[in-house]
């Protein structure tokens, strides 16, 4: 197989699920509903004081991100492995990784990315500054990528079974720390006038580790859950 | 098909549960025969199956295409060899042009989908959703998805369920056509098949 | 090595020989654990500052090491069950990981209950803590996981993976909450300065710390000899010992 038909072969598993996504596109509302709605519960929790608001806002939003993709996360392989396509997927003459990495990358563009849309919305509701906002987004761009990634490795381990749901929770969080603890200090020095660029540096490395390394266990993942 | 094809197991076991299903089991199919795996429910057809797909790994014994073990082929095995299972394989919110396309994207294209679609009684059918197809017509979808990829060896599970007698023959040709052209099927099934003797070769799994 | 490790791993050699081990890893560790907590409790001198309260380290700084070690032995092992198939592998693997959740949970409540009088409440958010807390997350996760998966050998296999996973990830989250906890606290409290540590301390905490081993060494055999049972149920070898019994 030539490396061009693999890269083909990873566009049209992109252009599928795309085109299935668009097809139910009502549902992709649902993760960021439940981003927006996590988020404003917060303040009703603690209180409307603007200051403490903004302190905690950071945490907060990576927070609700983290559940939001947690949340989202169980329907990247549940369908193909319900009707039998995962199978015929495993049967290509491609590694299975790079077409995980597909799978991956649509799903990031389905569920993270509409948070970074939203994410500025509700920083103004948090009075947050406009140029801690970029920092914000810029987070959210190096980090939710790596929370699909990661959760991918979880959902391949859980698809064969019939109740994942709170289990690929108790999987998947530990593994999401460093990326939640980097994201939200970012802000948090941003914030407050500090350099910023340690946490973007150690984000980006973790990013382009969770891009080599996390297709690999999620596809002998995937083969043993088919097994 | 230039090099002859053949496709060897060799001392294959399962086990399943802690159930042995089968062990020891041999056998040889080459290119131009129909290999019918027979016995009854629960004798581990299916886990056979997977375990020559590659999809489940057999608990001893090892398998052979064309003289390599398919462990160490993998990405080259997998050129060659297609696989129907209980499940179509499809995805119901896609159209049958669209699905087909998708199959084709992933292996070496052969047939056109119209072509293919022809063969199998669809024709009119490409853009019309899945979900609006009968389990026959999904069956058939399935064999159309045969036709349109280049794949020497045919892995069937139960292809003829849900067809109708019309369709078990036309499935029939099109399988005596895939061997007669050099290419390898193995499959398991409940009806009678109407496939000539001389071309099949049985093996039979005691329960 | 490899001719040793094979004959070690064949189910009934390794029940046999893990069988006569039993006894005398049993010896070994009561005389270690007298000797140790003997040195701990009674001969090693008060701390100038913590007064008697340190000696709770006895206990817990064993308890953290072996919540590390156990996690390497588990993905070790579970990557050598995964890619050699070695069903002893895969069984010491999972055997492991009760054993370590253990340990991760005595070091949580030690360091805890030394917490309260070192710093006045029952938990901070110390760099330690923290990491040792999400080190016990992760042993859930592993062993939530093998229960959830009915069949035995598709079980282990997940576990490995995800053992494996964890591995990878520990140094980086080990890492990050180190660092987290620099940022919110300023420089953070060390439990006990390592180059001042006073030989008669050291002595038998390291002794505990052997003990803590050959104690995790113990139970794991007499898991592995019980998963090993269940597993191997009608296999002749296993009929033969049990005809004996």
């Amino acid at each position: 197989m030539t490396s061009h038909s693999l890269f083909s072969a990873f566009l049209s598993v992109v252009r599928r699920d795309l085109l299935l996504a668009y097809r139910h596109r009502s549902e992709l509302v649902n993760p960021l509903a439940f981003f927006v709605m996590v988020v404003s519960m917060f303040p009703l929790a603690v209180g409307a004081d603007v200051e403490l608001l903004r302190r905690i806002a950071p945490g907060v939003i990576w927070v609700a991100a983290l559940l939001a993709s947690l949340l989202s996360m169980d329907a990247i392989f549940r369908s193909d492995f319900e009707d039998g396509s995962l199978e015929l997927m495993v049967m290509t003459p491609h590694p299975l990784s790079v077409l995980v990495l597909a799978k991956v990358v649509a799903h990031w563009l389905l569920s993270g990315m509409p948070l970074l849309l939203i994410t500025p919305l509700l920083a103004l509701m948090f009075d947050i500054d406009v140029d801690v906002i970029w920092v914000l987004l810029l987070t959210l761009l190096l980090g939710t990528p790596v929370l699909s990634l990661i959760g991918a490795i979880a959902v391949a381990l859980t698809v064969g079974l019939r109740k994942g749901g709170v289990l690929l929770a108790i999987l998947v969080l530990p593994l999401y720390v460093p990326v939640l603890i980097f994201a939200s200090a970012a802000v948090d020095s941003a914030a407050s006038g500090l350099p910023i660029s340690g946490q973007l540096y150690m984000m980006s490395a973790i990013l382009f580790l969770a891009i080599t390394l996390t297709p690999w266990p999620t596809a002998a993942a995937l083969k043993m859950s088919l097994g | 098909m230039n090099t002859p094809l053949f496709f060897e197991a060799r001392q294959l076991a399962c086990i399943r549960d802690d159930r042995v299903l089968f062990s020891g089991l041999d056998f040889e199919v080459n290119g131009g025969q129909v290999l019918l795996i027979e016995g009854p429910n629960g004798s581990g057809k299916t886990s056979l199956l997977r375990i020559l797909t590659g999809l489940r790994n057999p608990d001893d014994g090892e398998l052979f295409w064309c003289g390599s073990a398919v462990s160490e082929l993998e990405a080259a095995f997998y050129q060659d060899v297609a696989y129907v299972g209980h499940m179509n394989g499809m995805k119901d919110d896609l159209s049958v042009e669209e699905n087909l396309k998708f199959a084709q994207a992933l292996a070496i294209a052969a047939l056109g989908i119209d072509d293919s679609l022809r063969k199998v009684g669809l024709d009119g059918y490409q853009t019309t959703s899945i979900r609006f197809l009968s389990a026959g017509q999904r069956r058939r979808l399935a064999l159309a998805r045969l036709l349109c990829t280049r794949k020497h060896l045919w892995i069937l599970d139960e292809p003829f369920t849900s067809l109708d007698k019309a369709s078990i023959k036309m499935f029939e040709n099109y399988i005596e056509d895939h061997v007669a052209e050099g290419g390898i099927v193995i499959m398991t099934s409940h009806h009678d098949t109407g496939l000539p003797s001389k071309i099949v070769k049985k093996i039979e799994l005691q329960s | 090595m490899m001719k040793f490790l094979h004959k070690f791993s064949s189910p009934p050699y390794f029940y046999s020989i893990s069988g006569r081990m039993l006894p005398w890893l049993t010896a070994l560790f009561l005389v270690l654990l007298a000797y140790g907590l003997y040195g701990g409790l009674v001969t090693a001198p008060a701390d100038y500052q913590q007064g008697d309260s340190f000696r709770i380290i006895y206990v817990h700084v064993p308890a953290a090491w072996m919540s590390m070690f156990i996690y390497m032995v588990m993905a070790v092992s579970g990557g050598i069950g995964l890619i050699w198939r070695i069903k002893l592998a895969e069984i010491v693997s999972i055997s492991s990981a009760p054993i370590g959740a253990s340990f991760t949970l005595l070091a949580l409540v030690t360091g805890s209950l030394w917490g309260k009088p070192m710093w006045g409440t029952w938990w901070v958010w110390d760099a330690r803590l923290t990491s040792e807390l999400i080190l016990f997350f992760l042993y859930l996760g592993v062993i939530g996981l093998y229960n959830a998966i009915e069949d035995n050998r598709t079980a282990s296999r997940a576990v490995a993976i995800l053992a494996l996973v964890g591995v990878v990830n520990i140094p980086i989250i080990h890492y990050s909450v180190e660092w987290w906890s620099s940022l919110h606290q300023g420089p953070t409290v060390t439990k006990f300065a390592k180059p001042s540590i006073h030989i008669d301390m050291l002595i038998p905490l390291l002794v505990m710390a052997v003990a803590f081993k050959i104690y995790y060494a113990i139970a794991l055999l007499l898991r592995c000899r019980n998963e090993l049972v269940q597993r191997e149920q009608g296999s002749r070898w296993l009929d033969e010992v049990l005809e004996k019994v």
